[in-house]
């Protein structure tokens, strides 16, 4: 089992550790609640070193990026951030991953679970190509600052402006005398930073103690996986294993806003293309609980009239909304927001109503 | 962790205590600190009659649901009116104001499976 260079803090903190994507990651400190409402009212802080980062560099390294993934990397400048999918031929999800514009290289953010299948299959398309694709992981820490006070915790800690730093850019600074990637990004929903930096206990300890009394005056929490996951939720995003996966494809899963299929050739377009000319036969919608105490649960069935038309792939508590909130694949005709749906839960059906994501309106 | 001396635990991670023939249950506090922040409680109507290892309720945390495992048969004499408004007693006070059910046991003797403190202790390896 591996674990990230704060795994002695989170220990010291006192949180639960549970395995994730084979490492020993903080799912909760305090409670998944107070986390998230820090993180919603003021800021929380979040390790996710577990997550990899692949660097491309060498002269095809965009016409690399471009074919495996279905954004327009072209769209990219230096500075820039792109959220994407990388597809197989038949237009299943490998991953969705972020693509970091840094100059003369990119960097490739992808799940922590898919490091090993992801670093494969990107390696497995350079033949012929002047690049090289190198693994980071390892060598990285990723800490996300995350709510409405970020920016002022943050800005505590640098001579730079970052107030400047637009949504999906990113400049490359010292916080906490310490040189770090500083992307304005999350999976929060909310103002929020993640910091990429050389991994090293030294540094771990340094930068988490700075953040951490910076953000004192704003009660900054510690933030595990558990909320992570109900924040992330509230906004409708997508989380691979649970809502995307190699049998499902971005246009049924509303990711058609990063496939491009006019960009050019890439892989998965030509099946993509089919899909988007014939439609898709599933989507995948929100949907929020009209009964009290209905919490939807990854696996539950969703019906219509007695009749099972699709799957949960994601349920929760919103602990804002204090309603169960769920996502789930439907057949395509029941993809209608306000349609009334029922989530089978311990075999009772309980309603619930097609809505719009975000489910957290901001 | 906390696991009282005076009380018997199940496998399963309940709590019973034991007043003359009526047994309090709850969940421990091991239990309520894996499933994290409590949403709801949902317990069985009063005088149901209810099995030793059999299932009396659910209970649903942000992150999961779980179910509630009898330790002893018996009839349910009372349910904790304050986990319908503040389900939370079960992570604050598993042993106190987040009791569930109030049973009236058949057989003593069912008492006799349960395991006592340190045995439980043991298995949950505390």
């Amino acid at each position: 089992m591996k674990r990230t260079a704060f795994y002695p803090i989170h220990q010291q903190l006192g949180a639960k550790i549970v395995e994730f994507a084979g490492f020993e990651m903080p799912v909760q400190y305090s409670s998944i609640f107070e986390e998230h409402k820090a993180v919603r009212n003021s800021i929380g802080l979040f390790d996710v070193s577990h997550m990899g980062e692949f660097e491309i560099r060498g002269r095809d390294a965009f016409l690399l990026a471009q074919t495996v993934t279905t954004n327009d990397v072209a769209k990219l400048c230096e500075g820039k951030a792109q959220y994407s999918t990388m597809c197989y031929p038949n237009g299943g999800i490998i991953d969705d991953l972020l693509v970091y514009h840094r100059g003369d290289r990119l960097m490739v953010v992808v799940n922590a679970a898919n490091i090993t299948k992801d670093f494969h299959w990107i390696t497995s398309q350079i033949s012929g190509l002047d690049v090289q694709v190198i693994n980071r992981s390892d060598e990285i820490s990723l800490l996300a600052l995350q709510g409405p006070k970020s920016l002022a915790t943050l800005q505590k800690l640098t001579k730079a402006d970052l107030s400047a730093i637009l949504y999906y850019t990113f400049i490359e600074t010292k916080i906490a005398d310490v040189e770090m990637i500083v992307s304005r990004t999350g999976y929060t929903g909310e103002l929020g930073f993640e910091l990429y930096f050389e991994s090293s206990a030294s540094h771990a300890e340094k930068i988490w103690n700075a953040i951490m009394n910076a953000g004192r005056e704003f009660s900054i929490k510690p933030v595990g996986l558990g909320a992570r996951d109900t924040l992330r939720l509230e906004m409708g995003y997508c989380l691979y294993g649970s809502d995307i996966d190699e049998t499902t494809n971005p246009l049924e899963a509303g990711l058609g806003w990063i496939t491009k299929l006019d960009k050019g050739k890439f892989i998965g377009r030509d099946t993509l293309l089919k899909v988007s000319q014939d439609g898709v036969k599933k989507k995948l919608v929100g949907f929020v609980m009209e009964e009290e105490r209905a919490v939807p649960r990854h696996g539950y069935e969703l019906r219509m009239n007695g009749t099972v038309v699709g799957t949960v792939t994601s349920g929760t508590i919103s602990p804002t909304l204090e309603k169960g909130i769920g996502l789930g694949y439907v057949a395509s005709q029941y993809a209608q927001p306000l349609n009334s749906l029922s989530v089978t839960i311990r075999n009772k059906d309980s309603k619930a109503k097609v809505v719009q994501v975000p489910f957290l309106k901001k | 962790m906390n696991f009282p001396e005076h009380l018997k635990y199940t496998k399963d991670h309940e709590w019973i205590r034991i007043e003359d023939d009526v047994g309090i249950i709850g969940i421990t506090d091991y239990a309520q600190s894996e499933l994290g922040d409590v949403v709801f409680v949902e317990l069985p109507a009063k005088e149901k009659h209810v099995k030793q290892g059999e299932s009396f309720g659910t209970i649903e945390a942000v992150k999961a649901v779980s179910d509630l495992y009898t330790p002893v048969s018996g009839e349910v004499l009372e349910v904790n009116p304050r986990l319908d408004k503040t389900p939370e007693l079960v992570n604050k006070e598993p042993y106190d104001g987040g009791w569930m059910i109030k049973v009236k046991i058949d057989n003593k003797n069912e008492l006799n499976s349960l395991l006592d403190a340190k045995g439980y202790r043991e298995l949950i390896g505390k």
